[in-house]
């Protein structure tokens, strides 16, 4: 009975989990590394150079980059291209979001917290997944977002990319090629390509946008590691102890 | 005299000060045989002081507005000194309250705490148990991403199904035709004073009640049949303080161990805390592909969608969901079992009780998924066991074997 009590309870158990199916476009992971302020320092250079044309960052200070052992006067110097702009000022584009509807088809979107939305991996292969397609206005298209509006800002160093879909009976499977190849990729004689300066490349964006959606989270972790141990170590053996010894009379 | 003393006898002439503390702390008798489950009161109540001292401060600079109301949570998470921390604490505090809830409930349900003379104990705390919902809910809608708008815009909908004043009902809560910052100043209001208000009280009249009958324990007896003939004092009973003021600390501090590891290194739970799609900002045009509530919701919703419409209305599910929520406040007049505890029924009981869990953890798992017709039998299926539970249970606590209890309360 305790038996095949136990098995009708596991098997119920395993039925939601069963029905869990992924569809999911199978996502590159990213090589994130936030405490790589190299690698965020080039990522923040990116993205003011790159990204913010169009998208804003508006709930992110300039001198936040401060984080990322910059200082204030190289902040000013070199992420900040408006004279107007302070560098206490959050990172806002004086692109109207009506003129984004109309030139791309909808505004770009707010980047500061992309990250926690999307997630590092999707961005990454977002990044990455550019490809030609002669059937959208901008020309281009993606694996991680079909139809896109944005086109890809990033072809020069990149080059170009075409989607190939090889069957396998009934099974599609996608595949980006490059064709063309770009500053920072090359294209051997063979065909075959060395994509690894590009993907640095990026890794080096998302990384900065993962360190954008949460400033704070190097911190929050320091932190984390002081509150758990003094818990642990110091909170737990005392309240363990005051209670033994309250309640050795209790029989 | 001492002279601290010549002041307690001031205060306790015009304040029953020292009459309270005993009666409710150093000379209230709690049987000594608590276990593991009875930490979760005490836990319940600190995470509502959490609740209530990390809201104020976030109060102090979130925007009840709907062009600014994302802006300000980023704010906080920023901008302000220590903001993140204390945003993590109420949003992580708002789930942890939920699983102490769960445990605290589920804890009566073991050992029958529910049972006569406990009866008002346990309405008090399913009426502390709806607050809590309600707050939760309210409070989702505030930092004013997808999720929040189109969590609220959905269950807001539910009532519309009500016939004849549905719609109108509907209007009147949202106080607009759809959600909008109107609906988001009402919930800032409801979020952060009437609710917590309500829900105090009713945390106290739940203490009182308790104090009056005296807690259950694991062998579900009681423990006032068994008075020392001199002193009065129940030969099984030891003062809460300080014997479970101490043992609380003890609890309070491993679930602090818990909730600061859940704080400082996954803030978010994998999306479960904190839902992905509410980094995006709250947007009336773009709905997003897939509206899941927050975990702690998702049984009862699973609940909701497993009913079919028919008659032309859509009112079935949301009244099989108000009806798995209420349900639960009949339990001490639908157990019939002559034992309290689970260490002494059947199996009768220990097999239902197992199917109950399964059915609504597996609810929860369904409810957060997006519905396939697979899925939906399924949860239709899990509902029939989770009503059964409470349906059945006359018939099934009255055949039941049972063990005999003790008189005294074993370790």
């Amino acid at each position: 009975m305790k038996k095949w009590m136990s098995k009708f309870l596991i098997a119920l158990l395993a039925l939601p989990v069963m029905a869990m199916a992924n569809e999911d476009l199978a996502l590159d992971k990213a090589p994130i590394n936030t405490h790589d302020f190299e690698s965020l320092q080039r990522g923040a250079k990116l993205f003011t150079n790159y990204c913010l044309n169009c998208h804003s960052a508006g709930y992110m200070r300039y001198n936040r980059l401060q984080d990322l052992g910059l200082t204030e006067q190289q902040i000013k110097e070199n992420f900040i291209f408006s004279p107007d702009t302070k560098t206490g000022d959050l990172m806002k584009v004086a692109m109207n979001p009506k003129d984004g509807k109309e030139w791309l088809g909808a505004p770009p979107p707010d980047l500061t917290v992309v990250s926690r939305s999307r997630g590092a991996d999707w961005l990454y292969t977002y990044l990455r997944g550019f490809y030609r397609d002669s059937s959208r206005p901008t020309g281009w298209n993606n694996v991680a977002f079909d139809k896109v509006g944005m086109p890809h800002v990033l072809f020069e160093m990149q080059g170009d990319q075409v989607l190939q879909v090889e069957k396998h009976g009934e099974h599609e499977v996608k595949k980006l090629k490059l064709v063309k190849a770009g500053s920072l990729t090359r294209l051997a004689a063979d065909g075959k390509a060395d994509t690894a300066e590009y993907d640095k490349m990026t890794a080096d964006l998302v990384n900065y946008l993962v360190y954008m959606g949460e400033p704070s989270q190097n911190k929050r972790e320091t932190i984390g590691y002081v509150v758990v141990l003094f818990l642990t170590l110091v909170l737990l053996p005392l309240a363990y102890l005051l209670k033994k010894e309250y309640w050795k009379d209790v029989h | 005299m001492s002279k601290s003393q010549t002041l307690m006898n001031w205060i306790d002439e015009r304040f029953p000060a020292t009459k309270m503390w005993k009666e409710h702390v150093s000379e209230y008798y709690a049987p000594k045989n608590f276990n593991f489950w009875y930490f979760f009161g005490s836990l319940a109540l600190m995470v509502l002081v959490l609740q209530i001292v990390t809201g104020i401060f976030l109060t102090m600079n979130y925007k009840p507005d709907a062009a600014q109301a994302f802006a300000s949570v980023e704010y906080i998470m920023r901008d302000v000194a220590g903001g993140w921390i204390i945003r993590y604490m109420h949003s992580t505090g708002a789930s942890m309250f939920f699983v102490v809830v769960y445990l605290h409930m589920f804890r009566g349900l073991l050992y029958g705490s529910y049972r006569q003379p406990r009866e008002l104990v346990w309405i008090f705390g399913m009426l502390i148990f709806l607050c809590l919902m309600a707050e939760a809910f309210l409070g989702y809608l505030l930092p004013w991403g997808q999720m929040s708008f189109w969590g609220a815009q959905v269950i807001v909908n539910l009532f519309s199904s009500i016939p004849v004043i549905g719609p109108d009902l509907s209007v009147f809560i949202r106080g607009d035709f759809v959600v909008s910052d109107a609906t988001l100043n009402r919930f800032f209001a409801l979020h952060v004073i009437a609710v917590p208000l309500v829900l105090l009280l009713l945390v106290v009249a739940h203490l009182i009640a308790l104090h009056e009958v005296g807690s259950n324990n694991p062998d579900g007896i009681e423990i006032k049949k068994n008075k020392d003939p001199k002193t009065g004092i129940p030969l099984d009973g030891i003062p809460f303080h300080p014997y479970y003021t101490v043992k609380d600390i003890l609890g309070v501090v491993v679930f602090l161990i818990v909730f600061s590891a859940i704080v400082f290194f996954k803030p978010a739970f994998f999306g479960y805390f904190l839902e992905d799609n509410n980094f995006i900002p709250a947007d009336p045009l773009k709905t997003p592909p897939h509206i899941a509530p927050v975990w702690y919701f998702t049984p009862f919703y699973a609940i909701l969608r497993a009913v079919p419409s028919f008659a032309g209305t859509q009112v079935w599910g949301v009244l099989a969901m108000g009806a798995a929520v209420v349900v639960i406040a009949f339990l001490p007049w639908l157990d019939k079992s002559p034992v309290k505890s689970i260490r002494y029924r059947g199996p009768i009981y220990k097999l239902a009780l197992a199917l109950f869990v399964v059915a609504f953890i597996g609810l929860g798992i369904l409810g957060a998924m997006p519905t396939t017709p697979s899925r939906t039998l399924m949860a239709q299926l899990l509902s029939f066991v989770y009503f059964g539970f409470f349906f059945l249970m006359p018939w099934f606590t009255k055949i039941d074997s049972t063990k005999p209890v003790p008189t005294r309360v074993t370790g």
